[in-house]
């Protein structure tokens, strides 16, 4: 089984919501598209699923044009990222209602809701009514719904979104697994989160203002941006990006920060570059030899879960640095920051990667 | 504080209470009075402080002739508010869901325009369509009949039924829908497997809205009947205190309000189970 995009489009209204997708989808596989709010992952999911009509293009199941099918004769399933389940039914009714519609006979129900609760974790909230359990709770019903379809493609629409933050990890792990076993369908997977995605792995679509900027495999597209673009959206805290030149022998980054042109590097033709480094690759400490140092006057420190995030000046060039832990630093003073030049990204003028870390550093 | 803020607040239910309670206990204690009861003072204590009787009930269930005869317009009211209720409860949830989940286009007219058509139908005061009303009844042959009230109270109450029922469905999220077309539901069956069966407290809000209103309506009742056919309303006011006696009176009152104050009982202990409208979010 195959799924193929051409030339996808969706316009409403005279906005454009989606255009020029191309993708093509494998049996088996689990795809992530990847945007900020409003990049099209919604729009491209509906269509998919076959509940809005694109305005241009082709998608072809195994050859066959979709459009036409009605929803309900379709095998798909799709998790909202509103908790959506059928509030008159209980938790095991819900989970049973697809398979009924689908003519299973009572005992092979029976044996299906179970085991998808089990997988779940709700095998003690079946009695339950949707209204009486957590949004987590309910978040797993919809996809215990949803997994127990055995459907062609399964789309998730950013499912954990409106989860707390503690919960949101804890399921991003159980839906590793879940759909790490998952053969016998297509999974698409939205979310506006790198994180997530780079934790999901899979194959990676990224999208922004309703254009696929870049597709490939997730772990190789984080590492290697094709452009700017795709860089500021694959990073959060966003990729700092700073512009710079190359001369012969070093390079210099706004704010006159002098560095030497070190390993990828090495191969770049002197002019204007922009150069991307990730807040996670700066430090306040020394990590290794190739640290350049560079003094930064701390304008705000915001911590995030686990992890403080650091906004900075140094000589009018603004810096965003990552740091693990929840600390507090003085503001307003001039504290040493410091820079592995390895882990630059250089794009030219045109917002195309120009020479990117190498693995491992 | 708190104490006092609970004094104040039973002593303003209580207050109200009441007020709105004395005049069902005046002519509760009234229709079972007799006449040398009614006119010997203010007394509420039957047995203690007058004899009471039910010569007031009696008469308004004997056949016309020997009293007076209520219990046709109450059969007559009964059916009529109930049948126009329920088409209207029906056409009106049928076409609030069309104009709540899909899209109508006629020229410059869309689907907000039409819902406005429904409810613009009860901006106007009911005067306006007094003579309307009568001259098409009289067409069809239909005056002074129990169908032809059916249909002006249909024409009536569908308004209401669309208005409760398209802001009930607008707030069902239309995922929900779509939830059900993925799992395998045609339209029809989502809406009746699906959205219909989490519709109960829209249903009964747009049901109880439309037999008050038909149940109370004296003005169409009055002015598109004359004989053969009589609502509640009209016989009640029909009941002239020159002739009929108080207690008489107080008797036709109660049993023209008592079915209003059961299905009030009734539909309060749906209305309360906010969780069947609280689990959709």
């Amino acid at each position: 089984m195959s799924l193929i995009v051409e030339n996808l489009g969706k316009t409403v209204e005279g906005e454009v919501h989606l255009a020029d997708i191309d993708l093509a989808f494998e049996k088996g596989g689990f795809y992530v598209l990847l945007g900020p709010t409003l990049s099209g992952k919604t729009s491209l999911l509906r269509l998919l699923a076959g509940l809005d009509r694109p305005s241009a293009g082709r998608i072809l199941l195994d050859g066959r044009d979709t459009i036409g099918t009605p929803v309900w004769k379709r095998r798909v399933s799709m998790v909202y990222q509103q908790f959506i389940n059928y509030p008159n039914l209980t938790i095991y009714d819900n989970i049973a209602f697809p398979l009924r519609r689908m003519g299973l006979s009572p005992s092979d129900v029976d044996a299906k809701v179970r085991g998808a609760a089990e997988m779940l974790g709700i095998s003690e909230l079946l009695e339950r009514k949707p209204g009486g359990i957590s949004g987590g709770q309910q978040q797993r019903t919809a996809l215990a719904r949803a997994l127990v379809k055995g459907s062609d493609l399964l789309l998730l629409d950013e499912p954990l979104i409106n989860l707390d933050y503690k919960l949101r990890e804890q399921l991003r792990d159980e839906f590793k697994n879940i759909f790490s076993d998952n053969l016998d369908s297509i999974v698409v997977y939205s979310t506006t989160e790198p994180i997530e995605a780079l934790m999901l792995g899979g194959e990676v679509v990224v999208l922004n203002e309703g254009r696929q900027l870049q597709t490939g495999p997730t772990h190789a597209v984080f590492r290697r941006p094709a452009t700017e673009a795709v860089a500021r959206v694959f990073n959060d805290p966003p990729m700092n990006m700073i512009d710079g030149t190359v001369a012969d022998d070093h390079l210099l980054l706004g704010g006159g920060l002098r560095l030497p042109k070190l390993a990828h590097l090495a191969g770049l033709a002197p002019g204007a570059y922009r150069f991307g480094i990730r807040a996670s690759d700066l430090g306040l400490a020394r990590g290794g030899a190739n640290d350049v140092a560079f003094d930064i006057t701390v304008e705000l420190a915001e911590i995030s879960g686990s992890e403080t995030f650091i906004h900075a000046r140094h000589a009018d060039v603004s810096w965003v640095i990552q740091e693990e832990g929840v600390h507090t630093y003085p503001l307003g003073e001039l504290i040493p920051a410091y820079l592995d030049p390895r882990n630059l990204y250089a794009f030219a003028s045109d917002g195309r990667l120009a020479a990117a870390p190498a693995a491992g550093v | 504080m708190a104490a006092l803020y609970r004094f104040l607040k039973y002593a303003a239910i209580l207050a109200w209470s009441a007020f709105v309670i004395a005049p069902f206990l005046w002519a509760l204690t009234t229709s079972f009075k007799t006449s040398s009861g009614v006119v010997s003072g203010a007394t509420y204590i039957p047995w203690l402080q007058y004899k009471p009787s039910l010569e007031g009930w009696g008469v308004l269930f004997r056949r016309a002739g020997k009293g007076i005869d209520i219990v046709d317009p109450y059969l007559s009211s009964l059916t009529v508010t109930v049948s126009a209720s329920a088409i209207s409860l029906v056409l009106g949830t049928l076409a609030a869901y069309g104009l709540s989940r899909f899209s109508f286009r006629m020229g410059p007219v869309k689907n907000a325009d039409i819902t406005f058509f429904f409810i613009s139908q009860r901006i106007m005061p009911p005067i306006v369509l007094a003579i309307p009303f009568f001259l098409m009844l009289q067409a069809l042959g239909l005056l002074d009949t129990r169908l032809g009230l059916i249909l002006v109270y249909v024409a009536l109450l569908l308004p209401i039924a669309v208005w409760v029922m398209v802001d009930f469905f607008n707030n069902i999220p239309v995922e929900l829908d779509e939830t059900a077309m993925l799992d395998g539901c045609g339209p029809i069956e989502t809406f009746w497997r699906v959205i219909l069966p989490n519709c109960k407290p829209g249903l009964v809000v747009a049901g109880l809205f439309c037999i008050i209103f038909g149940w109370n309506d004296f003005f169409f009742a009055f002015i598109l009947t004359f004989t053969k056919t009589q609502l509640l309303p009209v016989a009640v006011v029909a009941l002239n205190s020159s002739v009929t006696p108080w207690w008489s009176l107080s008797a036709s009152a109660l049993i023209s309000v008592a079915p209003l104050v059961v299905l009030a009982f009734i539909v309060e202990k749906y209305l309360s189970q906010g969780n069947l409208a609280g689990a959709i979010k």
